[in-house]
């Protein structure tokens, strides 16, 4: 063996040389006349857009018809007098939320670097300062604590016992329960009917429900449909083609519509749970596919491996292939997850009072006539956000994954 | 393995939770959504001590969610009579929003007790789907809005001039059916979107703009100048709107039809929730009759025999709840109309209550 000077024959990147602005925009926006053409065409026509909308956010719209209604946006028509439950799930889930980031980071040598510092500041400042939560910030604040709080307490935790995670799933797993508690009462808690579940709350609580049934489901399809058994193969791809070739509406219309048709008087299921189920067959049938297309991009021969190494069918799947048939599958299945998130939208038109069907029922009101651009924003952004994060942390699962170079 | 183990028992304890909050809906246990063996639907309601109401939940002065979470409206405050008067109290309703596709399985599967939620009163809903309609609340119908400033007074006005019209609706061919009966030649503008229809009227691209009135009525208050716009005193088509109850349960329909009457008697007898606690005592045989003073009639129906006073007193009589919810103490002010009452050249007529 001979040493090679790490000089000659480094494998590193070469050097990214810093530009400056000036030169930055020089390279990238103005090299010849064309371009330079171009990037003025096209920020004329981005900026006015800009100002239209800043100029009709700041004098046209009529805003008031958010922080009026914030708490029905937020939980529906969910009694307020219970509010205080609602307090509650939050601050569990944030503070779980933080105590994972803190377990999961606990190899980061700063938890808290400048990007995340800002982040807490500007989530601060925006409860303090923006209407609608300003009332609110008297809780919202110690919850932004408790989240910093957890993330610290879970990375010294994470330090001592490097085994904590797996608790920590079991924690995510048992907190569903606890919030259908919260929110549904019950076991020495003031019942409240899934008829008032609403607003933000219910299109969290169906589109995690959705994704919590669907995923393994999807899995089992997916296996299924590339099983030797002909009947478990034959069915899964029947079960798949069938529900690819139906629209959504449909299954949710015949969820809400046909289902009651078919069973005996008084034996009904809940319309919220008849919409979980409808979301999450149908989510299903496409996460398989996904999941199949992971399953496929694994080698043969790590499976001929796995057996030559005296391994039985379900570690083989288990231990071997679908760790990285999975981990291959991840952009699109967390694809699939915010198209479910985006779905839940359509539970407003079978009549549940889901985000988009509480607006429109807010639009109803005769004090707030004609404010479909305000309200629709609003929900908008709020959509986006939920996805965004959930893009953002499909992102840090890959690249946490990505073991080859 | 173990995490497959896992994993299945997540899934059938999702569900069993789930499922377990089924019976939680409305009464907290029981599937008391089933009507008892040959009883009536009134019975159900009473022993759940609460009323199950299907609404639309996006109707602007009909049914919405104001900024307390409560529901409000015409339909609403409908759905609210009924259970004063068979529950003693208008708050005892649950709302269950419902779509149009699915309003009528919600209510004959029993979903939900009544209808109170824009429909319209036809012959094949009230033969062949199997519903029983109760008294119209709002007698609706298309009509039309022109600018003040146009001068229109009447339909022949339009001669040359441009109407803005949803496409693909039974508006339009109701437009063109009265229009060749006159035979005024317009320019009809279609739309194949509300809003868009709107906004093109508020530009000035068409004199006039068609729709049911109570849309128009919304409608109006939302545009630039609301005050500058009128509605014609024309009625192109018949809308009637009322409570829907399903058939082969008379005595639940007997309550809903005549609870929704005793709102219209109320009003011509002038009673109204600031002065019913005046008629107790009163000599005219009548109004005791009605308040349940004298007589059976309360009891007759298996109701509390003073069940006006407490539709009244909590609800309102009929030109309150109007009034309130599209009338002169809303954004609407719409005015009666064909709603007002008989003596006054409406609609409204209530059968005598003896």
């Amino acid at each position: 063996m001979t040493s090679v000077t790490p000089d000659s024959f480094s494998s590193a990147p070469p050097d990214v040389v810093a530009l400056g602005p000036v030169p930055w925009a020089k390279k990238n926006l103005f090299s010849d006349w064309f371009n330079s053409l171009l990037t003025l065409v096209i920020a004329g026509i981005f900026s006015w857009g800009m100002i239209r909308l800043v100029s009709w956010a700041l004098t046209t719209a009529q805003w008031e018809v958010i922080p009026n209604n914030f708490g029905l946006f937020m939980t529906g028509t969910f009694p307020i007098n219970l509010y205080p439950r609602i307090w509650a799930l939050l601050a569990i889930v944030c503070g779980l939320a933080g105590l994972s980031w803190g377990v999961l980071g606990r190899n980061l040598s700063t938890l808290f670097s400048r990007n995340v510092l800002i982040g807490f500041g500007v989530a601060c400042a925006f409860m303090v300062l923006f209407p609608p939560t300003r009332p609110s910030s008297l809780i919202l604040l110690p919850i932004v604590a408790l989240v910093a709080g957890t993330a610290a307490a879970g990375r010294q935790i994470g330090r001592k016992f490097p085994g904590v995670g797996k608790w920590i799933s079991l924690a995510w797993f048992l907190s569903y329960f606890v919030a259908l508690w919260l929110i549904g009462g019950g076991l020495g808690l003031t019942k409240v009917s899934t008829n008032d579940w609403g607003g933000l709350l219910l299109t969290l609580f169906t589109a995690v429900s959705g994704i919590a049934l669907c995923f393994p489901l999807g899995l089992l399809l997916a296996l299924g449909r590339r099983s030797a058994l002909p009947i478990v193969r034959g069915l899964s791809t029947l079960y798949i083609e069938i529900v690819r070739g139906v629209p959504l509406v449909a299954v949710l219309f015949m969820g809400q519509v046909m289902i009651p048709l078919f069973l005996p008087l008084g034996s009904r299921p809940d319309r919220i749970l008849r919409a979980i189920i409808a979301l999450a067959l149908f989510s299903a049938a496409y996460l398989a596919e996904n999941v199949r297309a992971g399953l496929q991009a694994v080698p043969r021969g790590q499976q001929e491996a796995a057996m030559s190494l005296g391994l039985n069918t379900p570690t083989t799947l288990g231990l071997i292939i679908l760790p990285q048939a999975l981990k291959i599958a991840i952009p699109a299945i967390v694809g699939q997850f915010i198209s479910l998130f985006q779905d839940t939208t359509l539970l407003s038109i079978v009549g549940l009072a889901e985000l988009l069907g509480i607006g429109k029922s807010i639009l109803a009101n005769p004090s707030y006539l004609g404010r479909y651009a305000e309200v629709y924003l609003f929900l908008a952004v709020i959509y986006w956000f939920f996805c965004y994060a959930m893009s953002l942390g499909s992102r840090k699962i890959e690249e946490k994954l990505n073991t080859d170079n | 393995m173990r995490k497959w183990g896992l994993l299945a028992a997540a899934l059938g304890l999702t569900l069993a939770a789930c499922g377990g909050s089924t019976t939680t809906t409305a009464d907290g246990g029981g599937d008391d959504t089933a009507p008892a063996a040959g009883g009536s639907r009134l019975d159900v309601v009473k022993d759940r001590g609460q009323l199950i109401c299907g609404v639309d939940g996006g109707i602007p002065g009909f049914s919405f969610v104001d900024e307390s979470g409560t529901y409000s409206g015409l339909d609403v405050d409908v759905c609210k009579a009924v259970a004063a008067a068979v529950l003693g109290d208008a708050e005892a309703v649950e709302y269950r929003r419902l779509d149009s596709t699915e309003r009528f399985t919600a209510l004959s599967g029993g979903e939900v007790d009544m209808l109170s939620r824009n429909t319209t009163w036809t012959i094949s809903r009230d033969s062949s789907v199997g519903l029983e309609f109760a008294p119209t609340t709002f007698f609706d119908g298309q009509g039309m809005m022109v600018k003040t400033a146009s001068g229109i007074t009447s339909l022949e006005d339009f001669a040359g001039k441009a109407i803005c019209v949803e496409t693909g609706t039974t508006t339009e061919l109701n437009l063109t059916d009265q229009m060749r009966q006159l035979g005024v030649d317009f320019e009809p503008v279609v739309f194949q979107d509300a809003d868009a229809a709107y906004a093109a009227y508020a530009e000035g691209r068409c004199e006039g703009m068609t729709s049911d009135k109570s849309q128009l009525v919304a409608r109006r208050s939302t545009l630039p100048n609301p005050e500058e716009n009128i509605l014609l005193e024309v009625t192109m088509s018949k809308e009637p709107l009322g409570p829907v109850t399903v058939n082969n349960d008379s005595t639940w329909f007997d309550v809903v039809k005549w609870t929704t009457f005793g709102l219209m008697q109320a009003e011509e007898f002038g009673i109204t929730s600031e002065n019913v606690a005046t008629f107790e005592g009163t000599e005219n045989p009548d109004i005791a009759r009605f308040l349940g003073a004298e007589g059976t009639l309360g009891t007759d129906m298996g109701l509390p025999n003073d069940f006006m006073v407490q539709v009244i007193t909590q609800v309102g009589n009929y030109g309150e709840i109007f009034e309130r919810n599209l009338g002169a103490d809303s954004q609407f002010e719409l005015e009666r109309g064909q709603n007002a009452l008989w003596t006054e050249g409406g609609l409204m007529y209530s059968p005598p209550f003896r």
